[in-house]
């Protein structure tokens, strides 16, 4: 069985990567298994300055999933090059950077800091944090903001950029399209949903920041449909991601267009669902009559 | 710290809504006290974070816990001969110090402090327990910690049995000293009046967590310098003055 996925910057062993904000930097989740195992790694979110994040509650569960609302809590550029990305060196597995920031030019910082580091093989822009120069919305759903932005990362960066896309918008092709002509190598899709839970005894908001963003199986219809619009309408690859739990859910993004997959908050219903999916998966791509990852991706959009 | 498969050996219900469950799990031999364990309950998304009560032997462990929500309903109902999801032990419990003690838990907050109990009466120190409830009913964790030699000194904010009032007016009617070491789990509220009089000790720290081992940053405190530190991964236990609560 062939699992392997070559992708701009990315020669994925397998298809599996952690998503990123649901493994760290991989330190704790390589006291468990050995992270060679892992198609990639996409790391925790890079600013340019340290960010303490948001107050606790943090976190909470709902049917199906969770939601969080972290705060892109990072020590910040410098120390992540410095300390984090000659750690991961010593693993045969392709680190992709996630990248955030509250404006443009943080993302322009970023990733010229981390352009010199060998360890990083591909950005994912996470444009789905609110922006300071914009009225606090988010560069992901203004198709114009969002190619902006991909350009800017474009003409600073050594290393492929792929775009990571908020689901909260009414429609996530045109910015995939938008994005895709301003120079993106390829798209991450989707982050969180902005969600919301409310304590019955007190009346208040769980999460202390009020809103928080929506993972786990409970967001999986709503991936595998905007991959599925938008792998119809683009050129350029897919990473799905969003609610994934076992090698059938991976087939599934797989059919809908994505040629590889992020997993995230399974992470913390099952601290070895990576292996464990990247092991599964040939018996369950071999059930269905295939050889290999490449020639399943897309099998529903023909 | 690793998954297993752990047998349930006994569930009973020793309060009202205070479970106290037996599990087999080979996880018994690393864990120490204060430590948690993170039980997947069938149908559930996220872990439930649960402290380690006692450590039986090399292959059990009790857990006490409360019922609050439908999780820990659900956890509630399975039945000895059933497996459980577990994975563990997490975290950095309570030391084991060279000297007598004062353990002092509101509610459900007790069920680490009687293996720590139990490994300083062990080592030859008198443990001196300060148990706070909200009336006679709710108490539990009493007589365990009885039979295990500790001294149990009771406050109960009705006034139905012991102390009337919070564990710090046990602890001033007793006249318990503010240089005993202390080692503190319970509500928020009650942490910051013991972190206040007392001058060295111990606090555990409860949090809502995603994945346990340090990695989301999903659970945090903040140090005095304005650091943040993991409740999960450096804590659940950190000296008093190392968080600001």
């Amino acid at each position: 069985m062939d699992l392997r996925v070559d992708l701009p910057g990315l020669h994925l062993k397998n298809p599996v990567i952690p998503a990123s904000g649901c493994f760290g930097y991989g330190r704790e989740f390589a006291e468990l298994y050995d992270l060679s195992l892992l198609g990639g790694i996409a790391i925790k979110s890079a600013t340019p300055k340290e960010r303490i994040g948001n107050p606790v509650p943090r976190i909470a569960e709902t049917p199906g999933g969770m939601l969080n609302a972290i705060g892109l809590q990072n020590h910040g550029v410098d120390y992540i090059v410095e300390k984090e990305l000659p750690w991961l060196a010593q693993f045969d597995t392709e680190i992709i950077a996630n990248v955030a920031g509250a404006t443009e030019e943080d993302y322009v910082e970023v990733i010229r800091k981390m352009n010199s580091s060998p360890v990083v093989k591909a950005y994912e822009l996470n444009i789905s944090c609110p922006n300071v120069k914009h009225g606090g919305i988010g560069l992901g759903t203004d198709p114009i903001l969002a190619a902006q932005v991909t350009r800017m990362a474009k003409d600073v960066s050594d290393k492929p950029v792929y775009v990571k896309l908020t689901p909260n918008v009414t429609n996530i092709v045109e910015i995939a399209k938008a994005v895709e002509a301003a120079g993106a190598d390829g798209l991450v899709m989707i982050n969180t949903l902005l969600g919301m839970r409310i304590d019955l005894k007190t009346a208040k908001p769980v999460l202390a920041n009020t809103t928080g963003g929506l993972s786990g199986p409970a967001v999986k219809p709503v991936a595998v449909r905007m991959i599925y619009q938008t792998a119809k309408a683009v050129n350029i690859p897919i990473i799905g991601v969003g609610g994934i739990m076992s090698a059938e859910d991976v087939l599934e993004f797989l059919y809908a267009g994505a040629s590889a997959v992020e997993v995230g908050s399974a992470n913390f219903h099952d601290p070895y669902i990576c292996p464990k999916i990247i092991e599964d998966l040939p018996r369950v791509l071999e059930k269905y009559g295939y050889q290999s990852v490449k020639e399943a991706t897309g099998r529903s959009l023909l | 710290m690793r998954n297993d498969a752990a047998l349930i050996i006994e569930q009973i219900m020793i309060a009202p809504d205070i479970m106290r469950m037996e599990l087999e799990t080979d996880i018994a031999a690393d864990t120490s006290c204060g430590q948690f364990i993170q039980i997947l309950v069938p149908g559930y998304f996220l872990r439930r974070p649960i402290s380690v009560s006692q450590i039986r032997d090399s292959s059990h462990l009790s857990l006490i816990y409360r019922i609050t929500g439908d999780g820990t309903r659900v956890l509630a109902q399975m039945k000895e001969g059933e497996k459980l999801d577990v994975f563990g032990p997490l975290g950095h419990g309570f030391p084991v110090v060279d000297d007598d003690i004062v353990l002092i838990g509101g509610g459900v907050g007790i069920p680490p402090l009687i293996e720590t109990a139990k490994r300083h009466i062990m080592s030859g120190h008198h443990v001196t327990a300060v148990l706070g409830f909200a009336s006679d009913s709710q108490i539990f964790a009493k007589e365990e910690l009885e039979s295990l030699n500790a001294e149990v000194i009771i406050a109960t904010m009705d006034g139905s049995c012991g102390v009337k009032g919070t564990v710090m007016d046990a602890i001033q009617a007793y006249g318990i000293g503010n240089n005993k070491t202390v080692m503190a789990c319970g509500p928020l509220g009650m942490l910051r009046a013991v972190s206040a009089y007392f001058e060295h000790g111990y606090v555990s720290l409860e949090e809502r967590m995603a994945c346990g081992i340090g990695a989301c940053m999903g659970c945090v405190a903040m140090t005095p310098e304005g650091d943040t530190l993991r409740v999960c991964k450096d804590g659940p236990v950190f000296e008093i003055g190392k968080v600001v609560l």
